[in-house]
Order: C-alpha cells, then sequence, then structure tokens
C-alpha cells in the first residue's frame, strides 16, 4: 500500500465518521423541519408557547451571561494577579461546574433553594420562590456556564503580564481607569471567547433546567425544554423546528469563534 | 509588596468571587453531599447499591468506558488527518469538530434520533437502545480527544519521523515507536475528560435511553427519575459517586498536567 | 535634591534585594544606576517610582515624603525596560495616554502630543501599532509617553538593554541632546559601564542591595572605593593586593627601577590601541594596554622578555 493509498484511507474513514455520527443527523434534523415547507416550521415556532419559550431562553441568557462575565473577569484578575491565600483554591473551584452532571446541577439547586432546602425556608417566608420559577432557571443556568470567561481570560492575563498597567499607573492613571482602558482592551478577544462559549452553553442548557423549572408550557419552559415537549407530544414538526432554531444559533456560534480565532493568533 | 494590581481592592474581589462561587456552586453541591449521607453511610450505600441504581452506575461506567475506547481511536486519527492531511474543506471539517460543544443536547439526541431513530431513513432504529445511549455520548464526546491532540501533533517535530523513516522504520512502525508516545498524554487527557463528560450527560440521552430500567437507564437518567418521583435521598446518593468520579478525574488530569509541566520544564 | 534615598531597605521573602541604600540626586542631573543584573538596581528604580513599597526608609521627591504616595500622584515617569507599550493603542493615543485620563482638553491633548512627537522623530508613525515599530521607536514611543505628563524626574531601566549595538549608541547620544535640552532629572539603570561612563554626570554601583560608591564618573574611574568599583568600572589586574589598570602598565626593553621580567604571551592589535598578554615569572597573567606606537618602539613580539612596572597602582585597606 503506498504512502497516497493509506493517506486517503485515513481521511475516507475519519470524514466518514465525522459525516455519520454529526453531519448526517444535523442534516435530518433541518430536512425534517422542512420537510412540511417553511410555512409550517415557521408556524410551529411562532406559537405562543414557543415565542414564550424562545423569550425565556433570552433572558436566561442576558442574565446569565453578564453575570459570569462580570465574575469570570473578576475571578481572573483575582486568580493571576491576586496574592491572599486561598486563590489557589478558588482557581481550582472555578472549574467544578464543568464536572458536574446537569442533572445532579439540578438536584444540588433544589436542595438548597427548594422549598425544603436549606435557604427554602427563608426564602418561601420572603415570598421568594426560586425553584419551579426563574429565579431557579437563571440560577442553573448560571451554574453550568460559570467557568467559561475566566478559563478563556487567566491564560490571557498571564500571558500579557504586568508591565502596562504599572506603565499606566506612573503615568497618572487610576485603579478604574487603567482597568478600563489598558486590562480590559488587552483581555478583549479572550473575553469575547468566553462570552460566546456562555452564551451557546446557556442557551442550550438542557438537564439543569429541566430539573428546577417544573417545566410548565408559557411559563417555566426555556427552548430547550420546548424541543423536548414537542418531540414527547408527537408534535414532530414543532419538535424539530424549534431544534432547527437552537441548531442554527450553535452555528453562529461557532462561525464568531472561528473569526475570534484568527483575531486573536498574533 | 505590587501596589494597585487589580480594579478594586483584591481582597474584596476575592471575596466577592468567592461569595458568588460559594452560592451558586459550592453550597448546593455541599447539600447534595449532605443529603446523600443525612440517613448515616449505611443509608448511602444502601441507596447506591440498591438493584436499580448499581445497574445504571453500572451501565454509565461500561458505556462510557466503551466510548472513551472509541474516542481514543477516532479522535487521534481525526486530529491526524486534521493536521498531517490536505485536502478542499479542511478547515470547515475543523470548524464542525466544535459542533457537539456548541450545540444543546437535547438538539443532538434528537438529531440522532432523526436519522437512526424509528422514523429514519436508513431503516435502522437504535431508539430505547444501549447502543442508541452510546450513539448520544460518542456524539457529545466527540470534540474531547480531537482537541487535545490537534495542538500536540502541530507541535510535534517532524525530524523525529523523518530520522526514523531514513533508518528504514515503515509508517506504522514510525507511528507506533515516535508519534504515538508523544500523544499519548494528550490522548489521556482528551479521554479523561471524555469519560467525565459522558458519566454525567443527560440531555443527549434522555430522548434516546426510554429510561428503562436495568436496560437503558444511565445514572443521570435514573437521578433525575428519582427527582421526579420525590425519592431524594437515592437522587443524592448516586450523584455523590457520579461527583466524586468525575471530580478525581478532572483533579487527576490536572495533576498530570502540572506534573509533565513540571518535567519538561 | 531632586530625589533622596534614605537607608531603603526591601525583601522579597528571603532575598534582601536593597540593604539600606541611601543616594541623593540633584536637580537636572542626568544619574546612572550601574551595577550587575539581579543586583538591585531595577528594584530601587521601583521603589523610587512606586510600584514597590520599601519595607524600610524613606524616598524623598523635591523634598517630600513619598511614604504612602501611590505611583500616580509622585510625578515621574517611568520607562520599563521591554517599554510596556500598550499594545491596543497607536503611537499617538500611547504618548496621549497621561494627559487623556488627566482629563485634559483635547486640544491641549492634541498639540502636546504632536510636539512630543516630533521631540522623538515618531511624527511619521503616529497611526501604527506598537507591534509595527523597532525596538528603538518603540523605546522613543514610550521615552514621548513618560515626558508628556511633564514628570519632575524620569526613570529609565536598561534603557538601551533591549537593542542592538548600532541603535544603542545612536540612541544614546540622542538621549544625551535630548537631557541637555530638556534638563529633566534623569535616573537610569544599566550594566554597561561604558553607557554609564559616557552618558551620567553621576554613577550609583549599585551591588548585592548595596550602594559600593557614588561619584562622578571621573571619580569613581580614578579612586574606586573598593575592588568591586574597580573592577567594574574598567579592566583591571589584580597582583597580589595591587591593582592596576592596563593602561597603567609601563613595558620596557631594559629593566628599570622596580621592574619585574614578563613573558609576552600574546600581542593584539586594535588600530591606535593594542593588547598584550603577559606572563610573570610567578606565573600570574597580567594585561597591558599599550599604543601602537609603543609597540613599535619595543619591537614587541610573543615569546619575547620584556619588563614591567606599573605608573600608578591601587591598594585597598583590607
Amino acid at each position: 500500500m503506498s504512502a497516497r493509498t493509506s493517506r486517503l484511507g485515513l481521511r475516507t474513514v475519519a470524514l466518514g465518521y465525522l459525516a455519520a455520527l454529526l453531519v448526517a443527523p444535523v442534516g435530518m434534523v433541518f430536512y425534517r423541519a422542512f420537510e412540511h415547507g417553511f410555512a409550517a416550521a415557521w408556524h410551529a415556532v411562532t406559537t405562543p408557547d414557543a415565542l414564550h419559550a424562545f423569550w425565556l431562553t433570552v433572558l436566561m441568557v442576558a442574565i446569565a451571561v453578564p453575570a459570569n462575565a462580570v465574575f469570570g473577569v473578576g475571578a481572573a484578575l483575582v486568580i493571576v494577579r491576586g496574592r491572599f491565600r486561598g486563590r489557589a483554591l478558588l482557581g481550582a473551584l472555578i472549574d467544578l461546574p464543568f464536572a458536574v452532571s446537569p442533572v445532579v446541577v439540578g438536584l444540588a439547586l433544589i436542595l438548597v433553594y427548594g422549598r425544603d432546602g436549606w435557604l427554602g425556608g427563608w426564602l418561601t417566608d420572603h415570598g421568594i420562590r426560586v425553584i419551579f420559577s426563574t429565579p431557579g432557571i437563571a440560577l442553573a443556568t448560571i451554574f453550568v456556564s460559570l467557568p467559561f470567561v475566566a478559563r478563556e481570560v487567566v491564560p490571557v492575563l498571564r500571558e500579557i503580564g504586568t508591565d502596562q498597567e504599572q506603565a499606566a499607573h506612573t503615568l497618572g492613571a487610576s485603579g478604574w481607569q487603567t482597568f478600563w482602558r489598558v486590562t480590559l482592551p488587552a483581555i478583549r478577544w479572550g473575553l469575547a471567547y468566553g462570552v460566546i462559549l456562555t452564551t451557546a452553553r446557556a442557551l442550550g442548557e438542557f438537564g439543569a433546567v429541566s430539573v428546577v423549572s417544573g417545566k410548565l408550557a408559557g411559563q417555566t419552559q426555556t427552548l430547550t425544554l420546548f424541543v423536548e415537549d414537542r418531540f414527547q407530544s408527537f408534535d414532530l414538526t414543532g419538535a424539530y423546528a424549534a431544534a432547527v432554531v437552537l441548531a442554527a444559533l450553535a452555528v453562529a456560534v461557532i462561525g464568531v469563534l472561528t473569526l475570534l480565532d484568527r483575531r486573536r493568533a498574533p | 509588596m505590587s501596589r494597585g494590581l487589580a480594579p478594586a481592592r483584591p481582597a474584596v474581589a476575592g471575596a466577592l468571587a468567592s461569595a458568588y462561587l460559594s452560592l451558586v456552586v459550592l453550597l448546593p453541591l455541599a447539600a447534595v453531599a449532605a443529603r446523600a449521607t443525612d440517613g448515616g453511610v449505611g443509608a448511602f450505600w444502601h441507596a447506591v447499591t440498591a438493584p436499580e441504581g448499581r445497574a445504571a452506575i453500572e451501565l454509565t461506567v461500561a458505556l462510557a468506558a466503551i466510548v472513551v475506547v472509541i474516542n481514543a481511536l477516532a479522535g487521534t486519527l481525526i486530529a491526524w488527518v486534521l493536521v498531517r492531511d490536505e485536502f478542499p474543506g479542511k478547515r470547515l471539517v475543523n470548524a464542525i469538530i466544535d459542533l457537539p460543544f456548541a450545540l444543546p443536547t437535547i438538539v443532538a439526541g434528537l438529531t440522532l434520533l432523526a436519522l437512526y431513530g424509528p422514523k429514519g431513513p436508513l431503516g435502522v432504529d437504535v431508539a430505547f437502545t444501549r447502543v442508541g445511549v452510546g450513539l448520544a455520548l460518542l456524539f457529545v464526546t466527540l470534540p474531547f480527544v480531537v482537541r487535545s491532540v490537534q495542538p500536540v501533533l502541530m507541535e510535534l517535530d517532524r525530524e523525529a519521523e523523518e530520522a526514523a523513516a531514513s533508518l528504514g522504520a515503515r509508517p506504522l512502525t514510525v507511528f507506533r515507536r515516535i508519534v504515538l508516545p508523544s500523544l499519548r498524554p494528550a490522548i489521556a487527557s482528551g479521554c479523561g475528560l471524555a469519560f467525565a463528560r459522558a458519566l454525567g450527560e443527560f440531555g443527549s440521552v434522555v430522548l434516546l435511553s426510554g429510561n428503562i430500567p436495568f436496560r437503558t437507564e444511565v445514572a443521570s437518567v435514573f437521578v433525575f427519575g428519582r427527582v421526579e418521583s420525590d425519592d431524594v435521598h437515592a437522587a443524592a446518593a448516586v450523584s455523590v459517586v457520579l461527583l466524586a468520579v468525575s471530580l478525581a478525574l478532572l483533579l487527576g488530569i490536572g495533576l498530570a498536567t502540572s506534573w509533565r509541566d513540571r518535567r519538561v520544564r | 535634591m531632586a530625589i533622596e534615598v534614605h537607608g531603603v531597605t526591601k525583601r522579597f521573602g528571603e532575598f534582601t534585594a536593597l540593604d539600606e541604600v541611601s543616594l541623593a540626586v540633584a536637580d537636572g542631573s542626568l544619574t546612572a544606576l550601574l551595577g550587575p543584573s539581579g543586583g538591585g538596581k531595577s528594584t530601587l528604580l521601583r521603589v523610587i517610582a512606586g510600584l514597590e513599597e520599601p519595607d524600610a526608609g524613606e524616598v524623598r521627591i523635591a523634598g517630600r515624603s513619598m511614604d504612602g504616595v501611590p505611583p500616580q500622584r509622585r510625578g515621574v515617569g517611568l520607562v520599563f525596560q521591554h517599554y510596556a507599550p500598550f499594545r491596543h493603542m497607536t503611537v499617538r493615543d500611547n504618548v496621549a495616554f497621561g494627559l487623556r485620563v488627566r482629563k485634559r482638553p483635547r486640544d491641549e491633548v492634541r498639540a502636546r502630543v504632536t510636539e512630543l512627537l516630533e521631540l522623538v522623530h515618531l511624527s511619521g508613525l503616529a497611526d501604527r501599532y506598537p507591534a509595527q515599530l523597532s525596538g528603538g521607536q518603540r523605546q522613543r514611543m514610550a521615552l514621548a509617553r513618560a515626558l508628556a505628563v511633564e514628570p519632575r524626574v524620569l526613570l529609565l531601566d536598561e534603557p538601551f538593554g533591549a537593542l542592538d549595538a548600532r541603535v544603542r549608541r545612536e540612541l544614546r547620544d540622542w538621549l544625551r541632546r535630548l537631557h541637555d535640552e530638556m534638563h529633566v532629572t534623569t535616573i537610569f539603570v544599566t550594566h554597561d559601564q561604558e553607557e554609564a561612563m559616557e552618558l551620567a554626570e553621576q554613577i550609583v554601583v549599585v551591588n548585592e542591595g548595596r550602594v559600593e560608591q557614588a561619584g562622578r564618573p571621573a571619580d569613581l574611574y580614578e579612586r574606586p572605593a573598593n575592588p568591586f568599583v574597580m573592577s567594574f568600572v574598567g579592566p583591571v589586574n589584580r597582583l597580589g593586593e595591587t591593582w592596576v589598570r592596563p593602561h597603567d602598565v609601563e613595558l620596557m626593553r631594559d629593566p628599570r627601577e622596580g621592574s619585574v621580567e614578563a613573558l609576552v604571551d600574546r600581542v593584539v592589535r586594535l588600530g591606535f590601541e593594542v593588547r598584550v598578554a603577559l606572563t610573570l615569572a610567578d606565573g600570574t597573567s597580567l594585561s597591558a594596554q599599550v599604543t601602537r606606537a609603543e609597540v613599535e618602539d619595543l619591537e614587541l613580539e610573543e615569546g619575547q622578555i620584556v619588563h614591567v612596572r606599573s605608573h600608578r597602582s591601587t591598594v585597598f585597606a583590607a
């Protein structure tokens, strides 16, 4: 067997595997969604429940992404630049959400914020409902997407060092001025990358949200839960159409990441 | 001591970050551990070894192990083709690898059902079978090995391979004796991450598994079912097992990586 | 005095970077901190700039104690060793930075930046990014950025360290002229004695966290306080307790009062200057620096026996 044929063989096996596992199934969803025409698909994703699910998902992204971006940048600064004891521990604990099954995330939140949870009594007394309500879905979304920004920003902060910030100080810039004018612009591509990953995860979270939401259509149903609900109710067109909306967002995310990769390259 | 390097006072920022992490992540996880053991170690053990829970854990570990082996082979092959081969559309294929990370898991499950489910065009039906669950796990864990092997392969010194070839080694020998030893740590760490992910995976599995106890019910689906039926103690107990295994894996990978970095330096 | 440092001590864990360092820098002067790397020069500069807080001692700038004064309010311009350019800003924005954070009027900022860019010969490159500049250009940008806020004191950390030899020499002359024009009190750190001798009005030799000697370049060369300074500011021969500079070694064909015999090992002709390597009867090596005329006069050849003595030598009290 010549080098050329073995190379072709390897290529065929690799691409065939990707086609069978990724491309064909995703393509099939697109086909199924539009099988009965574009109008049917459009109708399926513009029902009141679908629209509500879509906007609830957008709301979750709008809560989780800024919260985790602020936390991620702050935590990265503390981990890289801080000097207090336990910053190494903080660095290790930040990755914890990646090690936890989404279902366990949901269970964990119920055990703290649920009616019988550790803080449940106090919350109920103050008329705050977390589990089976929007705050619980938000907490679950924040939990699963928490590490991304910090993970992307930490290496960038390490790489740029402290010289630029110190130079800004000697030129008269205050701590905040230095942060806004020097540190933040220096980490912007890493931050953008982290924000995109956070967004993708927040859009697509299913397991954790599924446990804490109560899945009330038109109330606590996010877009991923809507997909499952439509599927279980044998409304395949609805399920596939909503899935296509999510898949299109995922493809957009990959497109943006690819562009950012090129910006980040020195 | 250097002054004023963080925007706010570093201690305050550290305290805020820790508080956020505690409220969202640490406190809830502690609650799971507490709930799992609040009946004593005996009750915890009983819950974990009860037939259905035990079967779920065993199935999960077995499937994760199989998936990891397939990933090690397929992932390394794909990384190899992406680094060493040239063909039109390579950049697009490279971008597609990340699709499982970006695609919501429920959509991943649905796509597999669309093609390999009861109404699929191919006439195969893996719905409600262990094969189906395994397929879902393969889908969501695909990027791990590829993405950890790829950069190592790019950095690899081609001269060592050329030297081996010039000494008469055949391509397969060159790969086994020269390339593979350098890739092994990256493959191992990719496999570790994939294993941890497979253990806890839920969204992509839920539609394919059919939740048949002792047949297709994996650990996450079991936990979900117990939460729904208000058997929180059993759910927490199995959760703790999942947590412990994933944590040990990620910790091991972290330690191995830092140990290797130090040795290379 | 523009800058006074009194008994400054700075430790990093077990390591003492500065050990009760004191020095004084006159208004408008150009001072070099000279010494081997790791000797504490850069740390001293950073203490003066306020980027490091001393464990003991005090820094005064223009008579005011800088205790607890942050770097922002010290009126100090610091040029970092690797220039620390703001990589996401153009040359113009880099230079304007200090004025903008002070919220100066837009017109004033523009005028001042234009003027500074002309001063450092970067007018044509104002819209480039630091990555598009050469090392020397980046250095001049960093200098303009530091000068923009009209610092009372200019601190330069190894200003020529990262540049190649030719650019180094050009920038050295240029910096000297700039200083003569602007008269801003300047301290620069260097490990290159030639650079210090050529540029500075005052040299402070720093080694192992201590000031070995401070003075005018000529004084340091002629009257070094100790063997370290003697050997650091120029080449030197050690003959037992006696230290002799190579140009103070006299070569003769015949014995004279106080002379000893030596074997010529090697003769290296560097144009006008000729370096001669010798070995004395007791096996000590010695190097001499003579002129080409002298070599011709002596008909010096390798393997020849000559007589040597010193014009002047130094003995340090133990």
